[in-house]
């Protein structure tokens, strides 16, 4: 995952938007603040994700790295995204397995590249995993507790 | 005691068929032992030195004697006939197989039970007073509080890759009975001015660093307990440290922002998420509370018979005031002298239970220190539960006496020992009973640990003894002074090492050089803090 101009959209093996894939290179943070005209963005496991939230509105890809998947923090810069109401293509990619995928769907990314193509019945499975979930984030999904006191 | 409704039996139910699914793919080659290893963990399966350990989670510590019949089941069925009683108020099986783990799952999850966060960087189970609900001196009951934990923390899906793993602790009373403020998270629930909160020290531990959490908020209101404690663990996800492994822990965090800092961000964070709506309805805890309204105590006699002397030393030793004064709190000791600190047998297992179903509402805690409380015993019911523990090896009189060893599994089992802590344990306690000083030295916690990591929370014992390598052979460092309770502090290092035998000896001149300069009903621990390390390095090392 050393492309520096991020994943190509072929790259991209699932998805749930219904609109065109970005297929725009992606820059730095930093170099996103600096220009103006940047439309796609890569965040690194130690790049602070609000730094990108006075730019939401142009931006139509945020490509969120996980050079090893033990390194969570990535999930925080996804939720923190969504909260500020970032609604472009979300899209997690590098050392993402099967069993990541349903706490990334839960954390706001809706488009996945993983550096190794996972097994598509074993994904469908993963991401079907949990009926329904105890904690509030940003998928809109109603928590248990939530529904118990319908 | 909580009971699941059908959303967490489906939530456990659904994490067993994701491990069978998780296993499967393991042996098919699709995931190799690196990508496989912190999914297992995840699940409470080690690999240990001679086998798979599994560590099944007992939420903060409560248990009903149907859950406790089947981990004996369980003892007996799949490991060698016993279970151990961890100092995360858990119990592991030491001799397990990977191909029965999926199958052992789905046993604990027919009673509600599973072995979900009981290890991984994630945040682990939620432990709390061995005596919540039951004893005199608490505000109110903190469990309701530790379950609505249990569920956010359940399978959180921003938190499952922490930079460490992650333990949060919560009580209810002044006096910390559960190690509070050697948590990643501590929470004492306070009232102020009338109204109930939740005080919030973060960044405790022991391991290589041991850390006492400071307090960061004194009163987080009840409709925003998971918001904030969400806003905690934001702050550390993002920037805890992930360069070193041995400096992740969130209280490294802490002391190195400094707490001031940690706090302005955990604030300005908690600010952010209050938009967010992540609090459970409080619907939600009121209905947790009626789970644990208090059993229907009935009026009974207060007073025992205690022309028994073994009676009356047990009901003094392993007795806890209870909020009824009819009932008392009684510690079943796993640790008789000569055994191995918290294993239980089967046989012994489904004894407790059947004592709880007869003589504790169905109810049994278990304690940090490794023993098993059931929590609301009749005074008038106590001679016999007495006389059936002591029949079946269960009445040890020893509850926080220097018998009561907190000792980790040591080189015996675990493959990051460099020490074996049993074996001590067991010679400690043999030789404190052959002299008879046990009672004389009163309150005396003696906690030992096989390596630095400090499962045995030496940092924390009046008498501390750390097991390191020292070219190869054994060596055991000694400290005094610490504590886990509410006067909380850091034992400290006597000097060079001792070896078994150099050890032992050790501890027994320091609890001399005790009883020669303590004065009135000092503990050791309050003598130590007047007269200081000194004495005890001249008697030592003099």
């Amino acid at each position: 995952m050393d492309n520096p101009l991020g994943t190509s959209p072929d790259e991209v093996q699932f998805r749930f938007r219904d609109d065109e894939v970005v297929d725009h290179g992606t820059v730095t943070v930093d170099a996103c603040c600096d220009q103006t005209n940047a439309t796609a963005v890569r965040i690194e496991p130690g790049d602070d994700a609000r730094e990108l939230l006075s730019f939401l509105d142009r931006l139509a890809l945020v490509e969120v790295n996980f050079p090893s998947f033990a390194d969570g923090r990535g999930y925080s810069a996804a939720r923190i995204l969504r909260e500020a109401g970032y609604t472009g293509e979300l899209r997690a990619v590098g050392d993402i397995g099967v069993d990541q995928l349903s706490h990334l769907r839960r954390c706001g990314f809706d488009a996945f590249a993983p550096d190794h193509r996972l097994d598509e019945e074993d994904a469908a499975r993963a991401f079907a995993t949990w009926d329904n979930v105890y904690q509030k984030t940003v998928d809109g999904r109603p928590t248990i507790q939530e529904l118990r006191h319908e | 005691m909580y009971k699941y409704d059908t959303y967490d039996q489906a939530m456990v139910d659904a994490r067993v068929e994701e491990f069978r699914d998780q296993a499967r793919r393991r042996l098919e080659g699709k995931l190799t032992e690196d990508q496989f290893k912190p999914l297992r963990l995840m699940n409470g399966l080690y690999l240990q030195l001679h086998a798979y350990m599994l560590r099944v989670a007992i939420p903060y510590g409560t248990l009903n004697s149907a859950q406790m019949t089947v981990l004996g089941d369980i003892a007996d069925k799949y490991d060698r006939g016993y279970g151990h009683f961890t100092t995360r108020q858990n119990l592991q099986y030491n001799w397990i197989k990977l191909e029965d783990a999926a199958d052992i799952l789905a046993d604990l999850a027919k009673v509600e039970m599973h072995a979900i966060q009981t290890s991984g960087n994630c945040i682990r189970n939620i432990s709390s007073d061995h005596f919540a609900g039951a004893s005199h001196d608490e505000l109110i009951d903190p469990r309701p509080y530790a379950e609505l934990l249990r569920q956010w923390s359940s399978f959180h899906p921003e938190f499952t890759y922490l930079p460490r793993k992650f333990k949060i602790c919560v009580i209810a009373a002044e006096k910390d009975r559960a190690a509070m403020r050697l948590h990643d998270i501590g929470i004492q629930i306070v009232e102020q001015d009338g109204a109930i909160g939740a005080r919030f020290y973060v960044g405790g531990g022991m391991g290589r660093t041991p850390m006492i959490a400071p307090m960061i908020r004194e009163f987080v209101p009840l409709d925003q307990l998971i918001t904030y404690a969400e806003a905690c663990l934001r702050v550390y996800n993002r920037h805890g440290r992930r360069d070193n492994k041995y400096k992740a822990r969130i209280k490294i965090l802490v002391h190195e922002l400094g707490k001031e800092e940690y706090t302005r961000q955990v604030e300005e964070e908690f600010a952010h998420m209050l938009d967010q709506g992540v609090e459970p309805p409080l619907a939600e805890i009121e209905r947790l509370r009626t789970f644990f309204a208090p059993p229907a105590f009935e009026d009974g006699p207060k007073t025992l018979d205690r022309s028994d002397p073994d009676f009356a030393l047990w009901v003094d030793r392993n007795t806890h005031r209870h909020r009824h004064d009819s009932y008392v709190s009684a510690v079943i000791s796993l640790k008789p002298v000569g055994g191995i600190p918290g294993d239980a047998t089967g046989d012994q297992m489904r004894l407790m239970a059947k004592l709880a179903r007869a003589y504790s509402f169905d109810e049994l805690r278990i304690m940090h220190t490794q023993n098993v409380v059931l929590p609301h015993v009749k005074i008038a019911d106590l001679h016999a539960l007495w006389t059936e523990l002591d029949a079946a090896g269960l009445g040890a009189p020893n509850l926080d006496t220097i018998e009561d060893i907190i000792a980790c599994p040591g080189l015996d089992y675990c493959s990051l020992a460099n020490a074996r802590s049993i074996p001590l344990a067991q010679r400690i306690s043999e030789r404190f009973a052959a002299k008879g000083k046990t009672e004389e030295l009163g309150e005396l916690k003696l906690k030992i640990s096989g390596c630095i990591n400090a499962c045995g929370h030496h940092h924390a014992g009046h008498i501390g003894i750390l097991g390191v390598d020292r070219k190869g052979k054994e060596n055991f460092q000694l400290s005094l002074g610490g504590s886990e309770a509410e006067d909380v502090s850091l034992a400290k290092i006597t000097g060079p090492g001792f070896d078994e035998d150099g050890v032992i000896d050790a501890v027994e001149k320091v609890t001399d050089v005790y009883l020669g300069a303590r004065e009135g009903d000092e503990r050791f621990l309050d003598t130590y803090r007047r007269i200081g390390m000194a004495p005890f390095k001249e008697a030592l090392y003099g």
